[in-house]
């Protein structure tokens, strides 16, 4: 189990994964907008998604957990 | 006849002696490094010089005491890349590495000779720390351990001091690579502290493992008191080489021009950058397009990747390169980053090696996190480091640079040589985003009609984006020169060797207060 989190603080701009989802290490799983830059957050494991723990449109803080992903 | 000393035996017993020097501690010592994937002292020193052709000083150090052969330590004077450098290397076959008073006064002696020579000072650390039962002999007096430390410091930007990590670097030992220009660390072995796990359990109560608390990865990705992570002590060893190649001996000669590579093959820099100014892309690929192949040594890759530095020569001549990388945390600067930069500025302005900026900065972070944490004060120090460098200082901007950025960046007013912008470069205060947000906001949320506050702003928008176009600012005077991205390479390359001679005096003044 891995979670993935989000590397700066930000809004949500897209989820690019649903649960249940197989995810390879470096694919791009959440898009941020922060500094009105695209941030996309990589996986750093290959496994499925376990569970999506944000929503389009919502503040995540730095190190806040984005996705669960079991290995 | 007279008795000559070829047959009284003196030879043998010196033979002796130096056989035992050379076998280094207990043979299970020996074994041990071996599984930990840890080589020999003397083997390490046979691959870090060019050749046989090596020096020692202090070799009987400790020889009657029986088991503490060179006391710990070898000192040498060799070459590497042809360069005389003297170095010090612990051997952990002896009590571990630790120092007693003879290890400590052979490291000094060595210091004091890479000073005497002005050449470079490579460590060789591998050291269970201090010997608690020699502490009196070894640590307080003046020429104690401390004085090792006090002699890095004075010679900080002297001469290069490398720190290569094979082992532990325990306690106060750990200033060693702390002082150091470049740390590079062998992954599992190597490891960095003030107090061990043990300690720490003891005396504070926390449960951590020495990987986690002290290990090369956590340092080189982290706290980033480690510049350079490795697999193998090999590996450490032609890094450390490959790394001097850029450097001269000393901070009174410049270091040499090289022979010339073609880039690596790859995309143009036209289809490397996205004209989104807020689209991700990977800045390494640039970077490949504008230096020699290969040549590219990343310092602190893993630590603060939002900012990447690393030395590389572009038609052979030596260049420190600071570029923002967009695909992380995008190219935003932090605190960390801000550290990254500024060492990275001192130690190129220290060694003559020209600054090659490239730009593309949203800013540095706000926020109430980063706010706490003193980020202004981080972006000051990096500020002031870029400012007071009088090397050769190259800013290209390549697409953003906003705000403070700008500044860390070498914009125009921290007098770099020359400010490029290439045809995708947008100069300003901010993003044409936030800045009709800031000014217009009162007006935007009071138009009721969406899409007529759509076309507004959108109105707004096209406005900004002409009053800072970039040929607006060429025609300012504000920035120098617009060059076609596929010309960068050979502009550099020009610009480099025209600013060879360039020479800055100093302020009149003792130091800076430089903000920390």
């Amino acid at each position: 189990m891995k979670e993935l989190k989000a590397s700066m603080a930000g809004t949500v701009l897209n989820v690019l994964v649903a649960e249940g989802d197989t995810v390879t290490p470096g694919q791009a799983v959440v898009m941020l907008e922060s500094m009105k830059m695209e941030i996309p957050v990589e996986a750093e494991v290959g496994g499925v998604v376990e569970k999506v723990h944000v929503e389009i449109g919502g503040f995540v803080n730095e190190e806040e957990t984005l996705v669960t992903i079991a290995e | 006849m007279t008795k000559t000393t070829e047959t009284t035996g003196y030879n043998e017993r010196l033979e002796q002696k130096l056989a035992t020097i050379f076998a280094g501690g207990h043979p299970k010592y020996h074994e041990k490094m071996k599984e930990s994937n840890k080589l020999f002292v003397r083997d390490r020193l046979k691959l870090l010089f060019d050749d046989e052709n090596y020096v020692e000083d202090g070799r009987f150090a400790n020889v009657e005491a029986g088991d503490l052969p060179a006391d710990g330590v070898v000192t040498a004077i060799g070459k590497v890349n042809g360069q005389t450098v003297c170095v010090m290397a612990n051997d952990s076959t002896v009590k571990a590495g630790s120092w007693g008073f003879r290890t400590v006064e052979k490291i000094i002696r060595i210091q004091e000779t890479a000073e005497k020579m002005q050449v470079p000072m490579l460590y060789l650390v591998d050291s269970a720390g201090a010997r608690i039962t020699d502490q009196l002999d070894m640590f307080p007096n003046r020429r104690g351990a401390g004085r090792i430390f006090h002699n890095q410091v004075r010679m900080s930007g002297m001469v290069p001091q490398v720190c290569l990590l094979f082992g532990p670097s325990a306690a106060g030992g750990a200033y060693i690579p702390a002082f150091c220009d470049i740390v590079i660390m062998v992954e599992g072995n190597a490891s960095m502290y003030l107090g061990s796990p043990r300690m720490a359990e003891k005396v504070i109560g926390e449960k951590v493992t020495l990987e986690e608390m002290g290990g090369a990865r956590m340092h080189c990705t982290v706290s980033g008191v480690g510049d350079v992570l490795v697999a193998t002590e090999e590996e450490a060893i032609s890094e450390a080489r490959r790394y001097l190649q850029n450097f001269p001996a000393n901070f009174a000669m410049k270091p040499e021009k090289i022979e010339a590579k073609a880039a690596k093959a790859g995309r143009t820099l036209e289809a490397i950058i996205p004209e989104n100014q807020n689209a991700p892309f990977d800045m390494y690929e640039l970077i490949d397009q504008l230096v020699d192949e290969g040549s590219f040594f990343d310092i602190k890759k893993l630590f603060a990747a939002e900012l990447i530095t690393g030395i590389a020569r572009i038609e052979g001549q030596v260049v420190g390169i600071l570029a923002n990388q967009p695909k992380v945390k995008g190219g935003v600067l932090f605190g960390d980053s801000a550290d990254k930069g500024a060492k990275f500025i001192n130690l190129c302005d220290a060694f003559s090696i020209p600054l090659l900026f490239l730009a593309d900065v949203p800013g540095f972070m706000i926020g109430t996190k980063v706010e706490r944490a003193g980020i202004i004060r981080h972006g000051a120090k990096f500020i002031a480091a870029m400012s007071s460098a009088t090397v050769p200082k190259i800013s290209v901007i390549v697409r953003k640079a906003y705000g403070a950025g700008l500044y860390a960046m070498a914009g125009p007013a921290f007098e770099p040589d020359v400010c490029i912008a290439l045809p995708t470069a947008q100069i300003a205060v901010m993003g044409p985003e936030a800045a009709v947000n800031a000014v217009y906001s009162n007006k935007i949320e009071a138009i009721e009609d969406p899409k007529e506050r759509i076309k507004y702003v959108q109105e707004k928008h096209r406005e900004y984006k002409e009053e800072i176009d970039i040929y607006k600012l060429a025609s300012e005077l504000i920035i120098d020169e617009i060059v076609a991205p596929h010309q960068l390479r050979g502009v550099l390359a020009q610009r480099l060797s025209f600013y060879e001679s360039k020479e800055l005096p100093l302020p009149y003044r003792k130091h800076a207060i430089t903000p920390v």
